[in-house]
């Protein structure tokens, strides 16, 4: 294994990016993910890639759109006000089934918010951000290492699928060092017949192109897309389970309040509490068949979210809301505390949910 | 099993965040699990800065430090703010060339460290926080000071390889203050 060296969850971001092959990024500065475009203005040039800071986020996509266009693997981050930006490219890039991978660093909104950690974007993320029918795979990673990993993962679901892949971080994630061991990735093949990189005059040429007017043909796109999209539900879904062998009490949180949680069970546990708890690492696809499960073997759910409560829709609806769920949630750049979870988790314990 | 979780605050270029790099990679160094995270943003602009690091023989869970076993108070702004949350028989350390007011609390162990003028007086001004650092290594059984020398090499990048004399200097400073 590599040498573990400290890093932000930013810099992890942008390092673990060129370790798989990205050699194109296009962004516009925005707190708190800033870093990430600081290390590639940085590293790019030195190893013969582009880094070019856009005029604006909406520029930015479509320069995305553009290098997705040749096969080339492509990347942009921002945060959440930026992502609303990017929406439309988003939504295209689904509908020319292009591979990318795109990074939110979420921060509290809505509108320009503030710049602390957030996970209000959960929703934009997994339940489409631009129009139209289209998923993007959502990875939410917890750590820095997981930064680094799942961006590499991210980059080849996106080659594998022509899709684009997000990472869904916030604001803690993206700031904060870990000891993180970065080593070059292995880059799998994929299949980029239909890239465009010039005919030579030796083969049909390939179009890339979200407009479709005949509605059977584009009713087909639809419907061969969802095809894919069933593929990744039931082959690339990931979560961490903790502690749940004998739980009782099933607290679901990712990322950052994921983090904050642990501690809170740790302490749970100590004081003889049954809980444990269930870490979405894919938010899409969401691993519907752990809390369907689960849901058969504990009392209850407690949603840990920094939003006003948007995974804990997910959570009733693949539970079918067969068990009790509260919500334990700080918002606006707030993060709830370990004694706040601690709480929560007492509480669950006690029966006194609703 | 331990886990030691530190507080460092001050003002803005004050080399808190830097400090707090020093004890995580004299952490990572020790093969411990460590976190580091700033506060960030505008507010780190000549306003208050502080770091959380936690260091611990077991993997980190939150990274937000909200009631430190030890606070590093660079100035008196972050002395108000923070005396309250520190573990009881916690410890602080204060730079009282810059804090004229004492630690209230008597369950806690105090120390002060008149860190920027000792650091001005060594002729090393911009190094109080890491006399500050040296005096942490000594109270603090979670950081020794063996192994000083390889962190520092970590935490200096490459180009001002020059001050890594001076910066182990100011820190031995720091560990021998009585």
């Amino acid at each position: 294994m590599a040498e573990k060296v400290l890093m932000k969850g930013n810099e992890a971001i942008a390092e673990a990016a060129i370790l798989a092959g990205c050699r194109h990024y296009f962004g516009y500065p925005i707190t708190p993910q800033t870093e990430i475009a600081a290390y590639m203005a940085k590293k790019m040039p030195k190893i013969g890639g582009c880094f070019l800071q856009a005029e604006s986020e909406v520029a930015a996509i479509n320069m995305v759109y553009g290098v997705a266009s040749t096969g080339k693997r492509v990347m942009t981050s921002s945060s959440s006000p930026g992502i609303s930006l990017k929406a439309e490219g988003l939504s295209y890039l689904a509908g020319s089934d292009l591979p990318a991978l795109v990074v939110n660093v979420q921060r509290g909104g809505p509108g320009l918010g503030g710049i602390q950690p957030s996970q209000a974007d959960y929703f934009q993320a997994t339940k489409g951000c631009g129009h139209g029918d289209y998923r993007m795979i959502v990875l939410a990673p917890s750590s820095v290492q997981e930064m680094a990993s799942l961006t590499v993962k991210g980059f080849d679901l996106a080659d594998k699928y022509r899709m684009t892949s997000m990472i869904l971080a916030d604001g803690t994630m993206g700031q904060m060092m870990e000891p993180v061991s970065l080593e070059e990735a292995v880059v799998g093949t994929y299949d980029k017949s239909w890239a465009v990189t010039g005919t030579k005059c030796e083969r049909k040429k390939n179009i890339i192109n979200s407009l479709s007017l005949v509605p059977e043909e584009l009713e087909k796109l639809n419907f061969e897309r969802f095809e894919r999209y069933k593929a990744i539900e039931e082959n690339e879904v990931m979560c961490e389970e903790y502690m749940m062998d004998d739980a009782e009490i099933c607290v679901a949180a990712f990322g950052i309040a994921a983090r904050v949680a642990k501690n809170a069970i740790v302490k749970a546990r100590e004081e003889g509490i049954k809980v444990g708890m269930i870490r979405p690492i894919t938010l899409w696809p969401f691993p519907k068949k752990v809390f369907e499960e689960a849901a058969d073997k504990v009392k209850s759910f407690i949603s840990v979210e920094l939003s006003m409560g948007q995974m804990i829709e997910d959570i009733r609806l693949y539970t079918k809301s067969k068990k009790p769920i509260t919500l334990c949630n700080r918002v606006g750049g707030m993060i709830p505390s370990p004694e706040q979870v601690l709480e929560s988790i007492r509480k669950a314990n006690e029966g006194g949910n609703e | 099993m331990s886990t030691t979780q530190i507080l460092i605050a001050g003002f803005g270029g004050q080399g808190v965040l830097f400090a707090g790099k020093l004890l995580a990679y004299k952490g990572l160094l020790a093969d411990k699990q460590v976190s580091w995270l700033p506060s960030y943003g505008p507010e780190m602009r000549g306003g208050t800065a502080n770091c959380s690091v936690i260091i611990s023989d077991e993997p980190v869970g939150s990274p937000i430090v909200s009631n430190p076993d030890v606070l590093v108070a660079m100035n008196l702004p972050s002395l108000e703010k923070y005396e309250k949350d520190v573990v009881s028989g916690g410890i602080i350390i204060v730079d009282s060339t810059l804090i004229g007011k004492k630690v209230e609390r008597d369950d806690v162990t105090t120390y002060y460290v008149p860190a920027t003028k000792m650091a001005k007086d060594e002729g090393f001004a911009t190094l109080a926080n890491m006399i500050l650092m040296g005096k942490l290594m000594k109270a603090c059984d979670a950081l020794s000071f063996d192994g000083i020398e390889a962190t520092v090499q970590k935490v200096v990048p490459p180009k001002k390889a020059n001050l890594i004399d001076i910066n182990i200097k100011a820190i031995k400073t720091g560990y021998d203050f009585e």
